[in-house]
């Protein structure tokens, strides 16, 4: 908004949002307990479907899922930006892997 | 010398610090809002146990990116002693201090009574009021405190002396029984179970006032 002040005219505008648009995309991270972490709520939970009659459950783990959505120069870039941001905050490595999909969003 | 209690939004265990650190043993110590970012005239720094920023994501994470925390960091590469406890422990494995992770309770229980700890200070600066295989009795409360970290990590640690506090009798499924962790260096300390609850005779024991006097000694 600051720059299109700056500039002024309607014509400038235009150009200004044709500059400064980025593509924006939303990402969804999921977080997983790794294998070889025990995952005592998972087991708790799978014990309780085992009550409601659910036959067969092999396994069941607990994770977390987060969706963000984030302005980048390309899908490269954005994938880049949120795969730091998984290992620097979103999962611990010691505990946790995690993956992301991400897709474009329209404008 | 003045101790630095750190206070994060969700800290409880701050003021049973003070208390146990001012009001026990006469040591001097005031209280550091983790959006400051000086540690002047601080001699030692407190991470107290708590719930900050609500254990929201995993305990610890938010608060490891505390502007203080940078400080801190800081703070221990130089050499300065550091003492994480149970929410701290989470915090000081969060922001890279100290290897491994804590994760919930095996029994999913958020367990919360005295725990006998086996003591092996080796070269652990705040432990060295205590005696090798030294066993003492400090409370525990917490829900996500079942110490892990990767194979080889583990056996380092082992080797380089750095588990300091094990437990008696596992209450959480720790591996190793790990209740605590020093660093190579031995000036950043992170456990579990509450020597500030231990320190005050009211409560009945007394066995965590040599670990919060070595703070300043």
């Amino acid at each position: 908004m600051t720059i299109k002040k700056r500039f002024g005219s309607s014509n400038c505008e235009d150009r200004c949002d044709c500059l400064f648009a980025l593509p924006r995309y939303q990402a969804r991270v999921e977080v997983q307990l790794r294998p070889s972490v025990l995952d005592p709520a998972g087991e708790a939970t799978r014990s309780a479907a085992a009550r409601l009659g659910i036959e067969g459950l092999q396994s069941l783990r607990i994770g977390k899922a987060i969706v963000l959505s984030l302005e980048a120069a390309d899908a490269k870039q954005a994938e880049a930006q949120v795969g730091v941001l998984c290992d620097r905050l979103l999962a611990n490595p010691v505990t946790e892997n995690w993956s992301i999909s991400l897709e474009e969003l329209q404008a | 010398m003045t101790v630095g209690i750190v206070v994060f939004p969700g800290s409880n265990c701050d003021r049973d610090m003070a208390w146990a650190l001012s009001g026990i043993l006469d040591l001097p110590c005031r209280f550091l809002w983790h959006d400051t970012t000086s540690l002047e005239d601080i001699q030692a720094v407190v991470l107290p146990g708590g719930f900050s920023y609500g254990d929201y994501l995993r305990c610890g994470a938010l608060a490891s990116l505390s502007p203080l925390l940078h400080a801190v960091h800081a703070f221990a590469a130089d050499g300065g002693p550091v003492l994480g406890i149970c929410n701290g422990f989470q915090v000081l494995t969060e922001m890279g201090l100290l290897p491994g992770a804590l994760t919930r309770n095996q029994n999913l229980h958020f367990i919360c009574e005295p725990c006998e700890l086996v003591v092996s200070p080796g070269s652990c600066h705040l432990l060295k009021g205590y005696g090798e295989q030294e066993r003492v009795q400090f409370p525990i409360a917490h829900g996500e405190g079942r110490y892990q970290c990767q194979a080889d990590t583990l056996s380092e640690l082992e080797q380089n002396g750095q588990l300091v506090l094990r437990y008696g009798h596992n209450p959480n499924g720790s591996i190793l029984d790990v209740a605590g962790v020093c660093n190579r260096s031995g000036n950043v300390l992170g456990l579990m179970p509450h020597p500030e609850r231990a320190s005050d005779p009211l409560l009945g024991g007394i066995d965590g006032q040599r670990l919060l006097q070595a703070l300043l000694g």
